[in-house]
């Protein structure tokens, strides 16, 4: 019970700091739609279902990326970390705080995104909405702990899309699977299987990764 | 121990000249291939000790156990290249999993060493590279399976490319080759450690000195 | 000598080829230590002498 109360609370932190800032979020939406658009024209007009359905997984990971970039930017210059991790709370709870504030602010610019892809380039199915919450989670599970990792560094702009994309390749697969087949059953399976193995790895090992 | 690997390694030559000429890069690029596995799983391992037991010295022998994997898996994409001109005349070929696989374990460990670099050394350099390392083997099997659903939409024609029939000379060959290459690797191995390991003690000399 | 059998022989030459970079890394990193320790074996003296 108190675990869960760190967790909200350190989650409602964040949230409470984009609202009064409004660093991330606005820079996420204006991307994403600024995606869709560099897309549709780098695409050639009969672009086919699959190519498009393609872009948007592509829009998609990047927007995270954004935003994880800049996850752990107000710890780090203002040294919260340091004093997050003398809390007596469980360390973990700070990754699980980060993760459910990253994962809003993915909900929230997706939440504008797909509509705004169903307009341009028409439709999308229930597979493709599904594969879409699926990979969120795995997204920002791991992507909290890369972030964590890379804002330790020199280079961290840098260092986190190197970290994360070729973790997230087999998202990629399984979310452009989803939405492309007859039978996106397979690969919303293999999302659900990315997300509780690394969900367990990342819960695990992420009081390595801040202890200093 | 070098030297046993290298004689080992010489064995090969006489003892797969009577197979068809492109089947022979076989001996070289799969025991290649498997040692880059056992390098990232050894490099995992003193990982997982590293954060276990909270040794140092186990900082050094997982980075150089995932440097060993990741020279080992450099060799695999330019000898299974060679491997795909010669069986189908394309050098890349996305129908080939085991390449694709090594091309993502390539990004994925030259971000491991790109990671290593941009942080200070010390404990917390330490732990989050294990860390990281530890993700890499679980990151492989997930890879594959990956990949192998990719296939269904990627590619249509799916290569069903059966592995050589091995009869009982061939399976032998193979077995020498393989331990070869994981004698090689494991005095290159202990040579990189080594010299690893030099290097940081000179440089403790070097403050003591100074 | 068959486009396979340059094939194979390329392969096999590519990885004497990593093989002798390694040894001709190896060797450039051990002169590098060896003239660090003379550098070092010489402060040591000055120390002490």
């Amino acid at each position: 019970m108190n675990y869960l109360h760190d967790v909200t609370a350190l989650a409602r932190k964040d949230l409470l700091l984009e609202l009064r800032g409004r660093d991330t979020l606005p820079a996420m939406l204006l991307f994403v739609i600024a995606m869709l658009v560099v897309f549709r024209f780098a695409l050639p007009a009969e672009a086919s279902k699959d190519a498009t359905g393609g872009l948007l997984w592509v829009a998609i990971l990047f927007t995270a990326l954004l935003g994880l970039t800049r996850a752990f930017v107000p710890e780090r210059e203002q040294r919260v970390l340091d004093g997050l991790v003398l809390a007596p709370s469980d360390r973990s709870a700070i990754w699980l705080g980060k993760v459910a504030a990253t994962l809003a602010f993915l909900v929230a610019a997706e939440a504008v995104a797909l509509p705004a892809y169903a307009l341009f380039f028409g439709g999308l199915s229930w597979a493709t909405l599904a594969a879409v919450v699926l990979a969120d989670v795995g997204i920002c599970t791991v992507g909290a702990l890369l972030a964590a990792m890379a804002v330790a560094g020199r280079a961290r702009e840098l260092l986190l899309p190197l970290l994360f994309l070729p973790l997230a390749i087999p998202i990629l697969v399984g979310g452009v699977g989803a939405g492309v087949t007859d039978e996106p059953g397979r690969y919303l399976g293999f999302l659900c299987l990315y997300d509780a193995v690394f969900a367990i790895l990342a819960w695990a090992s992420f009081e390595y990764v801040v202890t200093e | 121990m070098l030297f046993t690997g290298i004689a080992l390694a010489l064995l090969w030559a006489p003892e797969d000249a009577d197979q068809g000429p492109s089947q022979r890069i076989f001996y070289l690029h799969v025991p290649i291939a498997l040692t880059a596995y056992a390098g990232f799983a050894w490099g995992a391992w003193k990982a997982l000790r590293l954060l276990w037991t909270g040794d140092s010295r186990y900082d050094l022998e997982s980075y150089t156990g995932v440097h060993m994997g990741t020279i080992f898996g450099t060799l695999t994409l330019v000898t299974g290249s060679i491997w795909a001109k010669t069986s189908w005349g394309v050098w890349w070929n996305w129908g080939e999993r085991q390449l694709v696989l090594f091309l993502v374990l390539f990004l994925f460990y030259g971000a491991y060493f790109m990671l290593r670099y941009s942080l200070a050394d010390g404990p917390a350099r330490a732990r989050i590279s294990a860390v990281y390392a530890l993700f890499g083997v679980v990151l492989i099997p997930i890879s594959f399976l990956a990949i192998r659903l990719a296939e269904n939409f990627i590619h249509p024609v799916v290569f069903t490319r059966e592995g050589p029939q091995m009869d009982g000379s061939m399976f032998f060959t193979f077995c020498v080759c393989l331990a070869g290459m994981l004698l090689l690797a494991g005095a290159l191995y202990r040579n990189e450690l080594t010299g690893k390991r030099l290097d940081a003690r000179l440089r403790e000399l070097r403050e003591a000195l100074a | 000598m068959s486009s396979g059998e340059k094939y194979l022989a390329a392969a096999y030459l590519v990885f004497l080829g990593a093989l002798l970079a390694y040894v001709v890394i190896i060797s450039a990193k051990l002169a590098r230590i060896e003239r660090e320790l003379g550098e070092l074996a010489e402060l040591a003296r000055e120390r002490h002498g």
